[in-house]
C-alpha cells in the first residue's frame, strides 16, 4: 500500500533533523533547505542516504540533484541553464517548483528549489515506483 | 607534518569494517595544554575530544579509501554524529571501531565506536560514538580539479597500514 503524504512527511522530517541538526518545528512542507534549514552542498548527499535507510528505497547519485544536466555543457552555458537545460530538469524534477530558478537560471542557485514538499514528492514518486 | 592519531589498525575487512588501536601518552604535548594547572585547579591531562574524531575519521577514512583500492580521494566531509561520555587519560588505549554504513560513487557513510582500554585491568569502556560522512572529491567538486596524485592517502597512511601488516598497494604520484 502506498505510503500517504502525512506518513511521508513524518519521516522525511526525522531524517531532515538528524542530517542538518534542525529542530522539528522548523522542517515545514515549504521550508527550503539550503535558505531556511541551512543544508550546505554534502548534506544532499547525507540526506540521499537517510532517505534510502528510512524509506529502504535507491537513490542514485544523480537522482535528486541533478549535478549531470548542471555540469553538462550542453545544458549549461556561462553559468546560466539552457532552454534544453531547463526541459532536461523539468523532467528530472517534475515536482519541483522552477519558476523562481527560471528567472535567474543561475546554476550555483539551483539548491534553492529544494523544499520540503520537493523532497516528500519525490520520495513519494520512488516509492510508488518500487 | 605528522598527524596521524592511531597508532596501528588491528583489523581491516574491505568495505565493511576497520579496527584501529591508540595510545594515549604523556609524551604527547597537547595533552600538557589541555588542560594545564590553573588557579587552585591541578592539571588534568586528557585527549581532546576533536582529535579522538580524527583518530576515528583516520580509521574509517582508511576503511572508505581500501573499499576502492585507494583510487579515491577520500575528504572527511561531515561529522554526523559525535558523542562522549568518558575522556581518555594518559595510559589509555582507545580502540576505534568503524563501520562502513553505505559507500557509492559520490562518498560512503561510516558508524563508529569510541572504547577506553583501561590498563590496569585491560578492561573495556565505552567512550564514544562518531558517525561520519566521506567524500569522493573528485566526483563531487565538478568544475574544480585537484592535483592528479592521491594527497589524502600519503606514504605516512601507508606506513601505517604496513607496518600493521597489511598490503599497500602502489599508487602513482
Amino acid at each position: 500500500m502506498a505510503a500517504t503524504q502525512e506518513e511521508v512527511f513524518g519521516k522525511v522530517q526525522e531524517v531532515l533533523e538528524d542530517a542538518l541538526g534542525v529542530d522539528n518545528d522548523e522542517v515545514t512542507m515549504e521550508a527550503k533547505l539550503s535558505d531556511d534549514l541551512g543544508a550546505e552542498s554534502i548534506d544532499y548527499l547525507d540526506i540521499a542516504f537517510r532517505l534510502e535507510k528510512a524509506f529502504d528505497i535507491k537513490i542514485e547519485q544523480t537522482e535528486l540533484m541533478p549535478e549531470d544536466v548542471l555540469n553538462n555543457g550542453e545544458y549549461v552555458q556561462d553559468g546560466k541553464v539552457t532552454d534544453a537545460g531547463m526541459d532536461a530538469l523539468r523532467q528530472r524534477l517534475p515536482f519541483a517548483d522552477l519558476s523562481d530558478f527560471d528567472g535567474s537560471r543561475d546554476v550555483n542557485a539551483f539548491r534553492d528549489v529544494f523544499t520540503v514538499e520537493v523532497l516528500v514528492k519525490f520520495v513519494q514518486a520512488k516509492l510508488e515506483a518500487a | 607534518m605528522r598527524w596521524i592519531w592511531i597508532d596501528r589498525i588491528l583489523e581491516l575487512e574491505k568495505g565493511e569494517r576497520c579496527v584501529s588501536v591508540k595510545n594515549v601518552s604523556l609524551a604527547e604535548d597537547v595533552l600538557h595544554d589541555h588542560f594545564p594547572a590553573e588557579g587552585d585547579r591541578p592539571a588534568t591531562p586528557v585527549m581532546p575530544n576533536p582529535l579522538i574524531i580524527e583518530g576515528m575519521a583516520q580509521t574509517a577514512g582508511i576503511m572508505v579509501g581500501h573499499a576502492r583500492d585507494f583510487a579515491e580521494k577520500v575528504i572527511l566531509a561531515k561529522i554526523g554524529k559525535a558523542a562522549f561520555t568518558a575522556a581518555a587519560r594518559p595510559g589509555d588505549q582507545l580502540r576505534f571501531t568503524a563501520e562502513m554504513e553505505r559507500i557509492d560513487e559520490s562518498g560512503a557513510s561510516t558508524v563508529g565506536v569510541v572504547e577506553r582500554v583501561d590498563p590496569a585491568d585491560g578492561s573495556k569502556h565505552p567512550l564514544a560514538t562518531i558517525d561520519l560522512m566521506f567524500s569522493h572529491i573528485d566526483r563531487n567538486m565538478s568544475g574544480l580539479s585537484f592535483p592528479e596524485h592521491n594527497f589524502v592517502f600519503t606514504d605516512q597512511f601507508m606506513d601505517l597500514l604496513r607496518e600493521s601488516g597489511f598490503e599497500t598497494p602502489c599508487l602513482d604520484g
